[in-house]
């Protein structure tokens, strides 16, 4: 493999892609969980739920920007490094991906900044509206980025006129098939991440006993939350491996590391795959197994890679590994939500030490699954950028040199670091400090400066 | 391919392109003017006022910059690929100075002052330079064969891009110091910026000339046609010289909304020759905007939501932001606080 601007463009994407998904991720979780508490708090009256929400709503708030700040940064991509794509196909991509723009400056125009800035100036039930507008809002907002990137992976309700990819129907384009169950495992994904983080700050707080009160309520919300959920997240997932078999099958085959067409076939628990001899080392299969899972028999034919002219076929590595540390990664979110619950029936939840430690350590759980997923979908999908309609080597900018992105993808790099290590360093502090106190000073702000509020809010807290 | 006449909606669109590209340079100009200025005083106590006049606007007004992307690549997706292909070094100098002049506004209350003070300045200079460089390579003209950008990377980098380029930070300090004069209540930051008023302007102008002699020179084909089909377009830079005398007048007699309004003016006029000029290109002179319009199936369905909905609430929002901090910059706008959901100054001690 060599360093071409095709393969440089592609780690380029990924890498600012993959930076930007950590906290849309992880905001779409946090709207939900500032909406659940603010109502909580309404129903119960306990001031217990506001201290918590004051606490979350400064992480959502430098989460959210440093979310606009990175997402920027994606929607030039498109243009800068991937010309013909934009022009083959702008007028779908362009609008969904400019509605999904509009969504996000709509929410921090309006509602987000009420629960920003205005708590003390509009009446209580509709500083609540305005937190279900919030978390609407974000989910309005991952709705047009997955409807874009399910067209990308099933393209349907297009026409070709002149070579260009143009709408037909946009009702097709919009809610495929596809996307009626990959928005859904796209949300429960971001809902468990922020429910596994919630769980792990009451955890460590717990740990340090600090704030036990705060610290036993998010303990007990997230992993609740995450033990209901959970399971309904595998469901989807089911669902969303079956239309990979029926519409992707070289990405089914990939993720299986199946290499030869097999009947009945076995299934690859876990193995090194060797791309080069077309075969998997150190294999740990089941036999039959394989085709149950794709076919519901066990007796069934399926299609290997060898069924797929080589140029037509994924890289194996990356899909199959990605797709066994997001299944792993759920795994664990079962094991540690499903045994604090069987805690919590025994009482002794808040004070079993070694699980406290296991359920803080288990924070990046989700991050880990959603970067995970998106690897599988996203690898899996090539050599095509647009399914079956135009593939990644022929969508790049004609005019790009290997030097040139050399150095974009270095600059994003250097850049991207310093921010990130900054932006991480705000909220790690925010967390460590607890929900102790509120102390911004809010004047001079608007809600188009979320990262004010939050490092406003370090700056004062004690050293 | 495509109709020689751009149909109503695309027309609509262009339009909505045009007064976002104009916003952004009006509004985010100032900004990041004031950025510039920020790197020419050392005095710590002008510097937090030059910030604090800026602050509760430079992020939305960066917003504009959003309208026109996000509208270029639904309306207009050849264009976006194009300009984007075009001048990618330019673009990546762009975001990454507007990240890191973003980020610098929030840390250097925290700590590394110095550092980021200069991130600051570096980033507002930078975003400022590029702008004006992309602007005087259009002029030149940008190759495209089959809807794809056909130049070389550095295209961009020549002559008359570069006197734009420093035409454009010259041009966006004289903006914000035209806003300091306006709305800082500090009298002596506001003598500082009125001094510097009338040597931006004459620097201004100076460039002026240079770039029109440069283009001259350097390219036949635009100057060579230069109004030639609109002959009424000579207005808009007359309108241009009448505001720099404004901005002359305004600074010496004292008048303190004169240097910012009438360097609005200049902008806008600046503006409508250049699209004068270009039109009905959108890409000069290989891409019309009959020919760059996406289906109508696309720009209505843009329409019916962004056009007819969310523009509007940008527009709104701009306009509220803008009012809830009218008037002089009072304690760092304290007495009036916050945007519309903040409209009372809640302090929590």
């Amino acid at each position: 493999m060599e360093l071409d601007p095709v393969l440089l463009s592609r780690l380029q994407f990924a890498f600012v892609i993959s930076f930007h998904i950590i906290f849309p991720a992880f905001t779409i979780g946090l709207a939900a969980w500032l909406t659940t508490l603010e109502g909580v708090r309404l129903l119960t009256g306990n001031h217990l739920y506001r201290r918590i929400f004051d606490f979350w709503l400064k992480i959502f708030a430098l989460s959210f920007g440093m979310g606009v700040v990175s997402g920027i940064v994606m929607a030039f991509q498109f243009g800068t490094n991937w010309s013909v794509l934009a022009e083959r196909t702008g007028s779908i991509q362009g609008p969904l991906l400019g509605y999904e723009a509009f969504t996000a400056f709509l929410l921090e125009a309006t509602f987000f900044g009420v629960v920003l800035l205005g708590r003390d100036s509009v009446p209580a039930w509709f500083y609540f509206l305005s937190c279900c507008m919030v978390s609407l809002g974000t989910m309005l907002s991952s709705f047009w980025i997955l409807a874009n990137n399910s067209w990308m992976q099933v393209p349907l309700g297009h026409i070709i006129v002149d070579g260009r990819i143009v709408p037909g129907d946009w009702w097709a384009i919009i809610t495929g098939p596809i996307m009626r169950i990959r928005w859904p495992h796209m949300l429960l994904a971001a809902f468990l991440t922020t429910g596994m983080c919630v769980a792990a700050t009451g955890a460590w707080y717990l740990l340090r006993g600090k704030d036990v009160q705060e610290a036993g309520a998010m303990l007990r919300w997230g992993l609740g939350f995450v033990a209901v959920v959970i399971p309904v997240q595998m469901v989807f997932g089911h669902l969303t491996g079956i239309y990979v078999l029926n519409y992707q099958p070289a990405k089914f085959a990939a993720i299986e590391a199946r290499w030869k067409t097999q009947q009945p076939a076995s299934e690859v628990l876990i193995a090194i795959p060797d791309p080069r001899h077309e075969r998997n080392l150190f294999a740990l299969e089941i036999p039959r197994l394989g085709s149950f899972i794709a076919s519901g028999n066990w007796d069934a034919r399926e299609g290997g890679l060898d069924a797929f002219p080589p140029e037509d076929r994924p890289p194996v590595i990356i899909p199959f590994f990605a797709f066994r540390v997001m299944v792993g990664m759920g795994l664990i979110m079962v094991a540690v939500s499903w045994f604090g619950a069987f805690l919590r029936w025994r009482g002794t939840l808040e004070s079993t030490r070694w699980f406290l430690w296991a359920t803080f350590l288990s924070f990046p759980s989700g991050f880990i699954a959603v970067l995970a997923g998106w690897f599988t979908a996203e690898v899996g999908r090539q050599p095509w950028v647009v399914y079956g309609l135009l593939r990644t080597k022929d969508a790049v900018t004609p005019s790009l040199k290997t030097g040139d992105v050399l150095l974009s993808l270095a600059c994003y790099v250097v850049v991207y670091s310093i921010i990130y290590a900054f932006g991480l360093y705000y909220i790690y502090r925010l967390l460590r400090d607890g929900p102790a106190q509120d102390v911004s000073d809010r004047t001079k702000m608007t809600p188009a400066r979320p990262l004010a509020v939050a490092v406003q809010a370090t700056k004062e807290a004690p050293q | 391919m495509s109709a020689v006449e751009p149909s109503e909606l695309a027309l609509f669109w262009v339009a909505v392109i045009g007064v976002a590209i104009l916003a952004y340079v009006i509004l985010d100009g100032f900004d990041l003017g004031v950025g510039i200025l920020f790197g020419a005083t050392n005095d710590a106590r002008l510097r937090s006022e030059m910030i604090a006049s800026i602050s509760p606007f430079w992020d939305g007004n960066e917003t504009w910059l959003i309208v026109v992307g996000a509208s270029l690549f639904a309306a207009f997706p050849v264009v976006y690929a194009v300009f984007l292909a075009a001048f990618y070094i330019p673009v990546l100098l762009l975001l990454l100075a507007l990240i890191f002049r973003g980020i610098a506004f929030e840390f250097r209350a925290r700590a590394a002052r110095g550092l980021w003070d200069r991130g600051f300045v570096l980033g507002s200079v930078v975003a400022a330079f590029v702008q004006g460089a992309a602007v005087g390579a259009m002029i030149r003209g940008i190759p495209v064969v089959n809807g794809q950008y056909s130049g070389g990377t550095f295209d961009w980098v020549a002559a008359l891009s570069i006197v734009c380029g420093i035409g454009l930070v010259l041009g966006y300090a004289l903006l914000g110091a035209g806003w300091l004069v306006l709305k800082s209540e500090d009298a002596q930051l506001r003598d500082w910026a009125r001094d510097r008023i009338p040597l931006l302007a004459t620097a201004v102008v100076g460039i002026l000339v240079v770039a029109t002699v440069t283009a001259f020179v350097d390219r036949a084909r635009m100057t060579g046609s230069l109004f030639m089909h609109r002959p009424w377009g000579f207005v808009f830079p007359l309108i241009g010289l009448i505001a720099i005398v404004g901005i002359f007048v305004g600074a010496r007699r004292r008048l303190d909304s004169w240097p910012f309004a009438m360097t609005v003016v200049l902008f806008v006029a600046a503006f409508l020759s250049l699209a004068t000029m270009f039109w009905p290109y959108m890409i000069p002179y290989s891409v019309t905007v009959a020919s760059a319009a996406a289906p109508q199936a696309s720009l209505s369905f843009l329409f019916w939501g962004a056009g007819l909905f969310v523009l509007p609430v940008i527009g709104l929002y701009t306009f509220v932001v803008y009012w809830m901090f009218r008037g002089r910059q009072r304690a760092g706008y304290a007495a009036t606080s916050g945007p519309a959901s903040a409209a009372k100054g809640e302090r929590k001690v």
